[in-house]
């Protein structure tokens, strides 16, 4: 079983150092300690395992380290940045376990480009493919002009899949390089070095080694904050959680899992008391329901994907009291601004925008127990079908919240990418803020999808997740995929979107994964047979 | 006997006359290269006449003509082994096909980088010996230093010439690039670990000729059995050139050695770990020798690079660089399906697993290659066992020492022993070259520079070099 829990005492691969205002994330790769067997992370590659820590180290810098305004990511090896995703790896794995595996590094390169602090890829040797990508998710690139270090993107030469940690698009929606040189430097094995690099922005900085130093202490010193730093943190301890064969327990949510349906219903318990002030809810850390949920939450999405492959459905309830649940969100919103109410709307972002990108089918189930006020009301605009028990009780509630606090991958709020070209559905919703909502209310304003009544409740649910369970899976998740995120793209949604999409093709073509396909050949000696048939 | 044209600027066999881009690119290059070595050459003795050996044919008999050369008005130039029009590859996935004259294109990439890396290593080791002619123990081992740099220089050349003839613009690009970057040089460091350590006495220069320049045998030898005839014929004269880097290296420690008994037992001692009185005696006691050998051996073996290697594999599979001897060696020279066993860690223990041949290319080449150390060492050892005096020199165990691959920073002990608990570190620094030795050995680095006199540290050569005796004035320092 894979675990995403981890800490920086117990990481293999990074080494977090933490000075006044900046941090450096150093990667030095245990080849030996892998996530999987039968492989080895030579040069700095990485496999889940690896990741895994990079997203967690991420989190503390965001909720324990908040003064951080910098942090420098560099390599603990000689000559070798990063080689990126390990090959033995994808090679041996599942096609489930790639695609996940991918899924879960992109969210962390996305998250890290969305931290507040502004991160800095020290590139002093080769850094290719995924280890390029990693540097690309950075806000700044150094690269030292060593007449050895490098960067490239090998993956169409050397591996017949793409850069699909974000690479393609990163090159020409972040990195503006133009396509036709994105294209050669794609295609070139050995990737790009020294002026050239810097004349086609595939970094920021050129510099001989010997002026690193000075030259990383300016970029930080011109990031250092002269008004107080947010803070202090808050530590984050290890998630309490119990798994038995079919329920995994959290202090504020349990699953259970149905096999026989592959279903798993999640329940989350809502807030139970109100914070005094904000500095309380600072001092319960990562004990307030806020920041405990959310944590929760993500850790069993995660465990879900990874541990979990056939449980396709998940059916979302909430229980708790609604009108504390509203208030617990009116006194977040009035103390935005702080910085541990900001630091835990934003987790409850991510965790969203994970559940966003699960391929499970999202259903909700509400009903006069539920609270889903706040981030727990956008479980219902993130699911793809949702009920509401009519029988006049409430259970669901608009806060300023659901307007503006949860941006998905897109860069709208649910609500307004649900009610996409029709504004003046948005705008009705306004009255109805802090208002709760029975099932007719809710069905009324196209907030959620069948209420019925008591006598067809059981039925109607129980009809719809067996029929979700006829379908097929891959059409489920293509077209969940394709719904859920309406409206304009971002780079965000070109990545998951179109390059993943096509890389989780490509993953499943002969030329990568077949038993003469690149990925399986790559590292043998021997050539990859290409079907040559172009699709 | 081909010979070579000496009447050109740039010494050839390759009718470089009637080959006019590749005449400009050379040509272009070669006052580049003269200032590199004017900056990066032996320190002092560019105005030396220097009885250095030079080929004047590619034959064995036109390779060694000696006489009174000034370093920098050495004839470098192109050389290339005759060639056999009939020639076919000879192992990979092309095997049997005719050899290439030219770069097949899905292949230049990985050649290049061939070419740049062995390319590189070239004028590092000139430039990590460049102090060494300060301190010399005498005309003879200071001369055999240039025969040896000149000689790298050369080798250069051979890759310079690759690259320029066949890789276009960007082969013109790494050419310029080689001299630009410098050994040990913070901004522009050699491309490997070893050619950027310091090479900072003689002790040291022996053991890298020995040891280091031995890599550069295998590599080389590898490169030999290119299907790109062009590298084949390269390698194989600069492998005849080798040969005596690595005679310099073990005559070298064998001399070491020599003055080490003789001094020992003209003095009655016979206990070889009496290291304070022997050194009293100002030579070099035999456990400082085994740390240096211990150092040497265990950086030389990174440079093999990892034993599971990709690059390896399809530099194999492509036909470009095939296993030491390849055509000696009785298999399919394919290696689909076959096995080679390597030393892996394995829950605590180091045991010998079958891995597929050729992924594992590294691991045998450097197998290989420590099997030549062991029988110049054994060499060694008979003339310490002659002496009576009970010590052996042996090779540390494979794992010892490791920067690069499977047992990179892992407590190994020479023995082979992986100690648990304990830190590399501390595994390491009883084993190798203290700050005490270095500075004993720095000690006795003082330059004897006349004819016939040899420091006290290292006995005469038992056979001198072209027949001279020992006092001939190898070098002429202030013609």
């Amino acid at each position: 079983m894979i675990d995403l829990r981890t800490n920086p005492d117990r990481y293999h691969h990074w080494t977090l150092k933490l000075g006044d205002q900046s941090a450096e994330l150093i990667l030095d790769v245990d080849e030996h300690e892998t996530i999987g067997t039968g492989y080895q992370l030579k040069m700095n590659s990485y496999d889940l395992g690896v990741d895994i820590e990079l997203a967690d180290a991420l989190e503390r810098l965001r909720l324990s380290y908040p003064q951080i305004t910098t942090v420098l990511v560099r390599s603990g090896k000689d000559r070798v940045f990063c080689a990126g995703a390990n090959i033995g790896m994808l090679a041996g794995a599942t096609h489930q376990h790639k695609v996940n595996f991918c899924k879960f590094t992109n969210e962390t390169r996305l998250f890290m480009e969305g931290a507040p602090a502004h991160f800095i890829a020290v590139v002093e040797g080769t850094a290719a493919g995924g280890g390029y990508e990693l540097a690309l998710s950075c806000d700044t690139i150094v690269l030292v002009d060593d007449g050895s270090a490098s960067v490239s993107l090998p993956e169409v030469a050397l591996l017949a899949v793409l850069p699909g940690t974000g690479g393609l698009t990163r090159l020409t929606d972040k990195r503006h390089l133009r396509r036709d040189r994105a294209d050669y430097f794609c295609t070139l094995e050995e990737g790009i070095s020294g002026q050239r690099a810097l004349n086609w922005q595939l970094v920021d900085h050129l510099v001989p080694r010997s002026g690193l130093d000075r030259l990383l202490d300016e970029l930080v010193t011109s990031r250092k904050r002269t008004d107080p730093p947010p803070g202090p943190g808050i530590t984050l301890n290890d998630i309490d959680r119990e798994l038995t064969d079919d329920t995994i327990r959290y202090g504020h949510l349990q699953a259970d899992i149905d096999r026989n349906n592959g279903v798993v219903a999640i329940e989350i318990l809502g807030p139970t008391e109100l914070p005094a002030s904000s500095a309380e809810l600072l001092a319960q850390g990562d004990a307030s329901w806020l920041i405990a949920t959310a944590r929760e939450l993500n850790d069993l999405l995660c465990h879900l994907r990874f541990n979990e492959a056939t449980v396709g459905t998940l059916l979302i309830k909430s229980r708790g009291d609604l009108a504390l649940a509203q208030r617990y969100c009116e006194l977040l919103l009035q103390w935005s601004g702080e910085w541990i109410v900001d630091e835990g709307l934003a987790l409850w972002q991510r965790t969203l925008a994970r559940l966003d990108l699960t391929s499970r089918s999202i259903m909700s189930s509400i009903d006069g127990d539920s609270c889903f006020a706040g981030p727990l009301a956008e479980l219902i605009f993130a699911s793809d079908r949702s009920y509401f028990l009519d029988n006049g009780e409430t259970g669901l509630v608009l806060n300023h919240l659901n307007f503006e606090a949860f941006p998905m991958m897109n860069g709208l709020s649910r609500l307004a990418t649900r009610f996409w070209g029709h504004p003046e559905q948005l705008r009705a919703l306004e009255p109805l803020i802090n208002q709760p909502l029975d099932a007719n209310a809710a069905q009324d304003k196209g907030l959620v999808t069948f209420t019925p009544d008591a006598y067809d409740w059981e039925d109607e649910l129980r009809l719809a997740l067996d029929g979700r369970n006829a379908f097929s899976p891959d059409a489920l998740t293509a077209m969940e995929a394709n719904l859920r995120f309406a409206g304009p793209e971002s780079m965000a949604t070109k990545i998951f979107g179109r390059l993943s999409a096509w890389q989780n093709w490509v993953f499943n073509r002969p030329n990568a994964v077949g038993p003469e396909g690149a990925l399986q050949r790559y590292g043998t000696g021997l050539t990859t047979n290409f079907q040559r048939e172009r699709i | 006997m081909e010979l070579i044209d000496y009447d050109s600027q740039i010494p050839n066999n390759v009718a470089l006359a009637s080959d006019e881009r590749l005449k400009r690119a050379l040509e272009q290059w070669h006052p580049g290269y003269l200032n590199w070595w004017n900056q990066m050459g032996p320190n002092g003795f560019a105005d030396s006449e220097v009885y250095l050996r030079t080929a004047t044919g590619v034959d064995p008999k036109g390779w060694a003509q000696f006489q009174y050369v000034k370093m920098p008005e050495y004839r470098w130039g192109i050389f290339l082994a005759p060639g056999d029009p009939e020639r076919r590859i000879g192992f990979g996935e092309h095997i049997g096909e005719p050899v290439w004259q030219e770069v097949p294109g899905e292949y230049r990439a990985m050649l290049r980088r061939l070419l740049v890396v062995q390319g590189d290593t070239e004028p590092a080791s000139v430039e990590q010996q460049r102090h060494l002619g300060a301190t010399a123990p005498s005309l003879y081992d200071l001369r055999n230093l240039f025969q040896v740099n000149v000689e790298e220089g050369r080798h250069l050349w051979a890759m310079v010439y690759l690259l320029q003839r066949y890789f276009g613009r960007d082969g013109r690009e790494e050419a310029e690039a080689l001299l630009h970057r410098r050994s040990g040089d913070e901004d522009r460091p050699r491309m490997l670990g070893a050619f950027n350590e310091d090479t900072p006495d003689w002790l040291s220069f022996f053991m890298f000729t020995f040891f280091t320049d031995r890599d550069g045998k295998y590599q080389l030898e590898a490169l030999a059995q290119s299907g790109f005839d062009p590298l084949a014929r390269t390698t194989r004269f600069m492998l005849t050139e080798e040969a005596h880097h690595m005679f310099v290296g073990e005559s070298g420690i064998g001399r070491v050695i020599d003055a080490t008994l003789a001094t020992m037992k003209a003095a009655g001692i016979e206990d070889p770990y009496d290291v304070d009185r022997i050194r009293t005696l100002g030579v070099i006691d035999l456990p400082t020798l085994q740390r240096y050998l211990n150092f040497h051996f265990s950086v030389s073996l990174d440079l093999f690079g990892a034993e599971g290697s990709s690059n390896a594999a399809n530099a194999f599979a492509s036909g470009l660089k095939g296993r030491f001897n390849e055509h000696k060696i009785t298999d399919d020279h394919r290696l689909v399906g076959a096995t080679y066993p390597v030393l892996r860690l394995q829950g605590g223990a180091i045991v010998a697993r079958d891995e597929p041949a050729l992924t594992v290319l590294n691991a045998r080449l450097r197998d290989d290659y420590a099997n030549d150390c062991a029988n110049g060492v054994k060499r060694w050892n008979k003339a310490i066992e002659k002496s009576g005096i009970q010590f052996q020199l042996t090779l540390p165990h494979l794992g010892f020492h490791r920067r690069v691959g499977e047992f990179q920073s892992q407590p190994i002990d020479p023995a082979g022993n992986v100690v648990t608990d304990r830190t590399f570190d501390q595994v390491t620094v009883s084993h190798l070259p203290n700050a005490t030795d270095r500075a004993f050995i720095n000690s006795l680095m003082q330059p004897v520079y006349e004819p016939g006199n040899y420091a006290r540290w290292i006995a005469a050569p038992k056979v001198a070099i072209d027949n001279k005796p020992g006092d001939f004035e190898f070098v002429r320092l202030h013609a």
